[in-house]
């Protein structure tokens, strides 16, 4: 793909988005095990993905409406990490919710980061729908909703690609395919290899990419975008990738996988890989490295330190925002 | 002033909207070319072109998903669902998700829409084209549910209804579409959501009723003033908010209360009305509060002596109404 | 259809064919008789399988109702005469009456249900019986019984996410289930182009691992022979199969439509010639396994069914107003 310039300053941001989200969630996870955390969802492993897809679009303009494991593609997409451990914590000021919804239910109005449920697969149509007023409106922009391959057995799936592909609406579809839907492998989840194939009964292309390559995701969303922006419907891009963590804090995955696979796939862990290939290419100098790593490191205390001391919501708005004020 | 049906009202309305605002958009099945099955939108697509009055793919979790999505990307649409009893399948997007935003997003995200929906039975609907599905709806923060029982409300509500920053529900009765007729005035006006409409004052028995019922209530009280009994009537418009002063001021004006509505008994609006007449008015009360409702079964059937048998009509409705005049 | 091999090898069973005529023409004759009866005020609603008779017999007759079950919809009549409802059943649900087997009254017409005959109660919210022939399959999975589930839907109820996670659940669980769309090519008065963005139906499959066939639905051998594979695939343990099959409704999509609308009179005059009763008489005659003799018989038997069932029904009571809160719960039965 000769057309994608990938200048250094970009690979560099879109490795400091992987770092920096990698060192949030463990962050989380260690205030979850002191107690101070009651629940933590992982972007951990799929970083690669989040980050491609996001450099790819046109930042805070296009829509994307992520899923709870969308942690690096919301901070690649302009939410701070102040925001979101304010979010982690439930605080007042949690511009995702404040403090009204589970930790990585993101939604940020701001950057043109859609408000997400818990029920899966809704936010597939939501994309589909804003897309229909881009259409309508002519205003350029795209839509990206991202999910699991278990979201891809409910029927709001199915609804969502058939409608952007019946008005060609100028939406990406992103699968961040980690193999299992909690315990569910996806082979009790489809009869199929690839949830790429789903796209040949909508008539769309179907498009499979290694999801622990983020130049390879932002070449394809970028081809995705720019095919959507000449009015010629919606993809469907599956990003093959692994999540190195349980599904959620609450969760135990050694009942349902075996510790050697998640070795195996850690090998190909994608933030290690990214910075050896950053730092083999000379993309990148190892002081450069060092310094990048202790301003992640800096920024994380930060938040924490900023959201554990942030305010919580004054039980008297509990009544707010059910309708328009 | 023009006479119109209530179909006419709300398709005249939907146009008056669509041109007042190039943001507003219709879609859902057969509402394009066909005009909507019971013609409601019959016209648009040939005014507003197939950008702005769409056929959709027969999905309804999809119709109304869609629209959540492009009411916050600045569109204002006006989806249409059918028959109210095919509304289930987009449950999940309406209350999970569009009743849930505003909320959720702490006040960030909001969904002006305008989910509309023929409903209701008396016209050979059977168990699947009759329903009346309110209460499932009035049960929800964050939605509002509107039921015109006039072709004037018609109007002014719907017109709210688009102007309205939350979810609405506005559901339209099918035996009124072309039985109702009234004067409509040709310039735009609102009606505000929430607030009821004093139908018909009297003194003896109030009728507490929205929707289809209004038209049956206002012909049984014709009834009963032949008989010296005085009826008053209230229209409630709006069933989520309710409009608890107007409810609490005619239970307390005849101290006598009867409730109607099609849908089911339990659980149904009535219960609640009930409720807050019970809490806030009961020693006003010269009688037990009266709910003439649907009897609870699943759905109106379609051969004629059963559907008669559930079907709330004016004779049932002034027989209530002079039991509890006698009380 | 003429040029076609007679049946690819299968051992040709005249009787069987001629059986499969008697049911076209018997549905399609019972159907015109409640356009009548609508016309002349006797019937409140139609719906009708008019056009579609040889997609519905094909499938049906490959079917075996002893051991499988269906889940039609409202356009099926031809699937549920095949299936043992008989033309008197049919006339007493079609008229509302207190017999019929379907719902006693309580439903439309053409929501069919049989619980003896293996035909499960359908309602009218599209798709939902698609998820319920998946569940019957899961069953006769579950407990190794003999028999396959059949789901026959319009093309516009695939857009539904119930077809999707239907045949989702059914190819992960590889369970003995058909699902026959009968692409009409309209839901109501939507065109397939603004439903799906695919030509074919059947390119679903392939989301799901399993097999996607396309039959012309005027020709009932076709549909037969690939409903038979689809079932000898799915007694084998190996799954579901989407069969489509390309038909045309002659008549409006009920008796409350105008389909004046939304297509023009000329398409339908040429979808016409392609009838499949026509075209499937004719070819029986060209293979000189019928006559003019035969067929003025067939419709003589044909028409006394029709009135009888008709005479049947019409003089059936009608439900009782005091049954209307029978059977919101389990009770036993007198």
């Amino acid at each position: 793909m000769a057309k994608v310039k990938l200048t250094p300053e970009l690979l560099k941001e879109i490795y400091y988005y992987m770092a920096l989200s990698r060192a949030l969630d463990d962050r989380m996870w260690i205030l979850n095990r002191q107690g101070r955390a009651p629940v933590v969802y992982s972007a951990n492993g799929h970083e690669a993905t989040q980050v491609g897809a996001a450099m790819a679009l046109n930042r805070g303009e296009d829509w994307i409406v992520p899923y709870y494991r969308d942690l690096a593609m919301v901070i690649a997409y302009g939410e701070t990490p102040r925001e979101v451990m304010l979010h982690l914590l439930g605080r007042a000021d949690d511009p995702n919710s404040g403090g009204r919804q589970m930790p990585a239910h993101w939604g940020l109005k701001r950057r043109h980061i859609m408000t997400t449920g818990s029920v899966v697969a809704t936010q597939d149509v939501h994309a589909a729908g804003l897309a229909l007023a881009s259409k309508v409106l002519k205003d350029g922009r795209v839509s990206l909703a991202s999910f699991g391959e278990g979201s891809t057995s409910q029927g709001e799936f199915h609804e969502a690609l058939n409608f952007a592909s019946v008005h060609k609406l100028p939406v990406i579809f992103l699968n961040e395919n980690n193999g299992y839907a909690i315990s569910v492998p996806a082979r009790k989840q489809m009869a199929i290899m690839d949830v790429a194939a789903r796209a040949q009964g909508y008539g769309i292309p179907g498009v499979i990419v290694d999801g622990n390559d983020p130049i390879k995701v932002y070449e394809v969303t970028q081809e995705a975008a720019e095919r959507a922006r000449r009015g010629e419907g919606p993809t469907l891009i599956e990003a093959k990738t692994y999540r190195f963590v349980p599904h959620s804090s609450d969760d135990d995955d050694r009942a349902y996988r075996s510790r050697e696979e998640v070795a195996e796939w850690k090998k190909r862990d994608p933030v290690i890989t990214f910075e050896k290939r950053l730092i083999d290419e000379k993309v990148m100098t190892q002081d450069e490295l060092k310094a990048m790593q202790q301003r992640i490191k800096d920024e994380v205390n930060d938040a924490t330190d900023f959201a554990e001391k942030a305010p919580l919501p004054d039980p008297s708005t509990l009544g707010r925002y059910v309708y328009a004020e | 002033m023009a006479v119109m049906s209530y179909l006419e009202a709300i398709r005249e309305t939907l146009r008056q909207e669509l041109r007042r605002d190039s943001r507003i958009i219709i879609y859902g099945e057969d509402v394009g070319v066909r005009g909507g099955v019971f013609r409601v939108t019959e016209g648009l697509q040939k005014e507003f072109g197939e950008d702005r009055v769409i056929d959709s793919p027969l999905a309804e979790a999809a119709i109304v998903g869609t629209a959540i999505g492009a009411a916050i990307n600045g569109l204002r649409p006006i989806p249409e669902i059918q028959f109210a009893d095919f509304i289930f399948p987009a449950i999940n997007q309406i209350v999970e998700e569009a009743a849930r935003i505003r909320y959720r997003s702490n006040g960030e995200f909001g969904v002006p829409l305008v989910i509309r929906a023929p409903f209701g039975g008396g016209v050979h609907g059977a168990l699947y084209h009759s329903q009346s599905v309110e209460a499932f709806f009035a049960h929800v923060p964050g939605l509002k549910v509107v039921i015109p029982g006039t072709p004037y409300d018609a109007k002014g509500l719907l017109a709210s209804a688009v102007e309205d920053e939350d979810p609405v529900l506005y559901f339209e009765h099918k035996a009124a579409y072309r039985s109702l007729k009234g004067e409509v005035p040709e310039e735009r006006y609102l009606i505000p959501i929430g607030k009821a409409d004093l139908k018909r004052s009297g003194k003896d028995v109030s009728i507490i009723t929205y929707g289809l019922m209004v038209s049956y209530a206002l012909k049984a009280a014709e009834t009963l003033e032949k008989e010296g009994i005085s009826v008053e009537i209230l229209d409630l418009r709006s069933i989520r908010p309710l409009d608890v002063e107007m409810i609490l001021d005619t239970a307390r004006k005849t101290g006598k209360v009867l409730v109607v509505h099609e849908d089911n008994l339990t659980g149904g609006v009535g219960g609640e009305i009930s409720a807050l007449i019970a809490e806030h008015a009961l020693f006003d009360l010269d009688a037990p509060i009266r709910r003439l409702a649907g009897p609870d079964v699943p759905a109106m059937p379609y051969s004629p002596p059963l559907e008669h048998a559930f079907m709330i009509t004016s004779d049932k409705i002034t027989e209530a109404a002079r039991d509890l005049a006698k009380f | 259809m003429a040029q076609r091999e007679l049946l690819s090898g299968l051992p040709v069973d005249w009787q069987k064919l001629k059986t499969m005529y008697y049911y076209m023409v018997l549905s399609r004759k019972l159907d015109e008789r409640m356009w009548i009866l609508n016309r002349q005020g006797k019937a409140s609603f139609v719906i009708s399988c008019q056009g579609q008779e040889g997609a519905q017999v094909g499938v049906a007759l490959a079917m075996d109702p002893s051991v499988d079950w269906i889940t039609p919809y409202y356009r099926d009549l031809a699937v549920v005469l095949v299936f043992g409802m008989t033309p008197r059943e049919v006339m007493l649900g079609f008229l509302a009456k207190r017999d019929d087997p379907s719902s006693g009254g309580r439903q439309m017409p053409a929501h069919y249900g049989h619980r003896a005959k293996h035909i499960m109660t359908g309602s009218s919210p599209v798709t939902t019986q698609v998820a319920h022939a998946a569940g019957l399959a899961l069953t006769m999975k579950l407990r190794g019984l003999p028999g396959i589930a059949a789901s026959f839907l319009g093309e516009g109820s695939t857009s539904q996410g119930e077809f999707h996670e239907s045949l989702n659940f059914a190819a992960v669980h590889k369970l003995p289930l058909i699902v026959v769309v009968e692409n009409n090519g309209y839901a109501i008065s939507v065109p397939q182009i603004h439903q799906m963005a695919v030509v074919n139906v059947a390119d679903k499959a392939s989301g799901y691992g399993i097999p996607g066939v396309v039959v012309q639905g005027s020709d009932p051998l076709a549909v037969y022979e690939a409903t038979m594979a689809a079932r000898e695939r799915a007694l084998r343990g190996e799954g579901p199969t989407l069969i489509e099959a390309k038909t045309y409704r002659y008549t409006p999509h009920s008796s409350d439509d105008d389909d004046k609308t939304y297509r023009s009179r000329g398409e339908l005059m040429r979808e016409k010639a392609d009838d499949p009763i026509v075209v499937f008489r004719n070819w029986l005659m060209t293979q000189k396994q019928w006559d003019d003799q035969q067929e003025n018989t067939l419709l003589k038997k044909v028409r006394e069914v029709v009135d009888d069932a008709t005479d049947y029904a019409e003089q059936a009571p009608y439900p009782d107003p005091s049954t209307l809160m029978d059977h919101v719960y389990y009770s036993p039965r007198a």
